[in-house]
């Protein structure tokens, strides 16, 4: 199998869900070709052979440096015809699984999203990929020559085995119209760790009150150089911007901890969250549902707990 | 302005997941259905701008003959008219590829984000692909200025302000639009709004599903005291290890 992973970079470093995406490709057992686009340095992309990319190909083009998924489909197409790969795989993401959408449509391979295992190839190739917004699983026979694999985190273990990748310039032609959606700006926050990729999330809920009393939370959510989250409403009512917003019809987590605070735990909000390898919730009803999806609980008022957990945390360091 | 809202038709989100026959098929006992909720955005976008600038809305779904009450309601929150496209919803090419067939001469394309169901979140840019015109997704503000769309796109820690020209296709989420509750007088016109049933083209297959599992059930919560938070921490680096 030869493999082409898109490895997605944000301010000048390749994402960690991208490097688990080359993990992935790696433990397919074939060769491994990552794909860089935009400017990431020389020194970042051959650190890629790290974890199992032999060759780097890197579309250096400003233009790249914004994600527009047509332009994007058109670089990961063409570098999967030039390195005659069968397989294409990537991290989900907002830019990552619409741009390999297409590139599936083009190549009249199958796509599969959402994939939590490596595959069955004990006979044809069987894939399991998370459903109902992981609240089950699936395991689906991906029959095309050509496939598009698109993982969940943590669908593979990051170990560093292999040493490091040959980068090589790719310059793909782009036509005008792989750039039809026009970007005018993007608001984004900065060096704050991001929900999709942190490994520990503190979130909020309706039960923390208010907006002004965010600080305990994000106070907490330092201490552990944590991600912050919250529930629907919270985002609805304008407390916190709604790319924090977790759950069913929001962002879907995986964290290492997920610290629920103030959250009643509806079951839309758990199908956010019921990825997460350890849950803690601190809430002031012990009936509160979200204590039976967790793993750890604490009765008591936010107000108070928060700030001794904190403590704590940073006690213990 | 003519505006085609592509539908799922999905379980209601309290709805508890079983299957059946050997674990190789969705049990639908008891299982409310609903309009996806990310299509209840875009529906709800798309009726806003026919109130404010007399744009036409029909709406279209891949499903068989049991969806068409989702559709119904679709009617009754206020699209004209309905498409059926009578065939299960196996995978995202084959949906796609359906609703591609019926969507040219539409100038703007909205369907959610994703399906609440298989969650693969790609129809919008495959649909896209399929026509030649542009696709954004996860929409969550969506204006049209004469022939240019200006959108709202959430992006992993924030969003970034998108402009394409119409024909475009659109996978929405909130903010978008608030969702709307169909009112008597919409039930009413509904039941006699047209509802075409049209028969699948083929495609080839690629994904077949095999079998469904369950995610382990989770063990009893271990409770800690509000005095003892000390315990919590050495709990989640000894015990849980994620510390
Ligand atoms: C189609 C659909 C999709 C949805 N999608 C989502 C989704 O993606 N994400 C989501 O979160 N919700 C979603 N919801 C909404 C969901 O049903 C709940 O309404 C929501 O999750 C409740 O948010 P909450 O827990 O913050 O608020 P509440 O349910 O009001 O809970 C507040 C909690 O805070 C506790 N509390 C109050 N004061 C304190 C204190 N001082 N200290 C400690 N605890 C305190 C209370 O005991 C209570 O348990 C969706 C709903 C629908 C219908």
């Amino acid at each position: 199998m030869k493999a082409l992973v898109l490895a997605e970079s944000a301010e000048g470093k390749i994402k960690k869900t991208s490097l688990e995406a080359i993990a992935y490709a790696h433990a397919l057992g074939g060769t491994v070709t990552a794909i860089a686009l935009g400017t990431v340095s020389k020194d970042e992309l051959a650190g890629l052979g790290k974890f199992g990319a032999e060759k780097v190909l890197h579309a250096s083009d400003p233009r790249l440096d914004h994600p527009v998924i047509g332009a994007y489909a058109s670089v990961l197409e063409q570098a999967f015809a030039q390195e005659n790969c069968d397989c294409l795989v990537l991290a989900t993401s907002s830019i990552g699984v619409p741009a390999a959408a297409k590139v599936a449509v083009k190549t009249g391979a199958g796509f599969v999203c959402n994939v939590v295992d490596l595959p069955d190839t004990s006979s044809g190739f069987k894939l399991r990929k998370s459903i109902y917004t992981g609240k089950a699983f699936s395991t689906v026979d991906l029959s095309s020559p050509k496939k598009v694999i698109a993982i969940r985190k943590n669908a593979v273990t990051l170990k560093e085995t292999g040493g490091v990748a040959a980068v090589q310039d790719f310059k793909p032609a782009l036509k005008e119209t792989d750039f039809n959606t026009n970007i005018l700006s993007t608001e984004k926050a900065t060096g704050e760790v991001l929900l999709p990729e942190a490994n520990i999330v503190v979130s909020g809920g309706r039960g923390m009150k208010g907006p002004e009393h965010w600080g305990i939370l994000e106070e907490l959510a330092r201490s552990l150089h944590a991600a912050t989250g919250c529930s629907k409403p919270v985002s609805d009512m304008g407390w916190r911007p709604h790319h924090e917003h977790v759950g069913q019809t929001g962002v879907k987590v995986a964290p290492q901890l997920y610290i629920a605070i103030g959250i009643s735990g509806a079951i839309q909000h758990l199908a956010g969250v019921n990825s997460s390898k350890c849950i803690v919730v601190i809430n002031k009803d012990a009936e509160a549902p979200f204590f039976k999806a967790a793993d750890y609980g604490i009765v008591g008022d936010a107000f108070d707990v928060v700030p001794k957990l904190t403590a704590a945390i940073k006690a213990a360091k | 302005m003519k505006i085609l809202v592509c539908i799922s038709h999905v379980p209601d989100t309290t709805s508890r997941i079983n299957f059946i026959d050997n674990n190789t098929k969705f049990d639908t006992s008891g299982v409310q259905y609903i309009i996806g909720p990310y299509d209840d955005y875009a529906l709800a976008r798309a009726v806003e701008l026919k109130e404010s600038s007399g744009a036409s809305v029909t709406v279209i779904n891949v499903g068989l003959a049991e969806t068409e009450p989702t559709l119904r309601k679709a009617l009754a929150i206020g699209a004209d008219d309905a498409i059926r496209i009578n065939a299960d919803p196996s995978d995202s090419y084959f949906v796609a590829a359906q609703i591609a067939e019926h969507a040219k001469g539409y100038d703007l394309i909205l369907m959610g984000r994703e399906s609440i169901d298989y969650n693969s979140g790609v129809v919008h840019a495959m649909v896209g692909e399929m026509l030649g015109i542009p696709s954004v997704s996860p929409v969550m503000k969506l204006d049209i200025e004469g022939d240019k769309v200006k959108m709202a796109r959430e992006i992993e820690g924030g969003k970034e302000y998108v402009e394409a020209k119409l024909p475009i296709v659109a996978g929405c989420q909130e903010p978008i639009a608030e969702w709307k509750i169909p009112n008597m007088r919409g039930i009413m016109s509904a039941r006699t709004k047209p509802l075409k049933v049209a028969e699948p083209k083929a495609t080839e297959k690629a994904v077949t599903h095999i079998r469904y599992d369950l995610p382990p059930p989770k063990g009893a919560v271990k409770m800690i005291s509000a005095d003892n938070v000390e315990q919590l921490v050495q709990l989640l680096k000894t015990e849980a290890k994620v510390l």
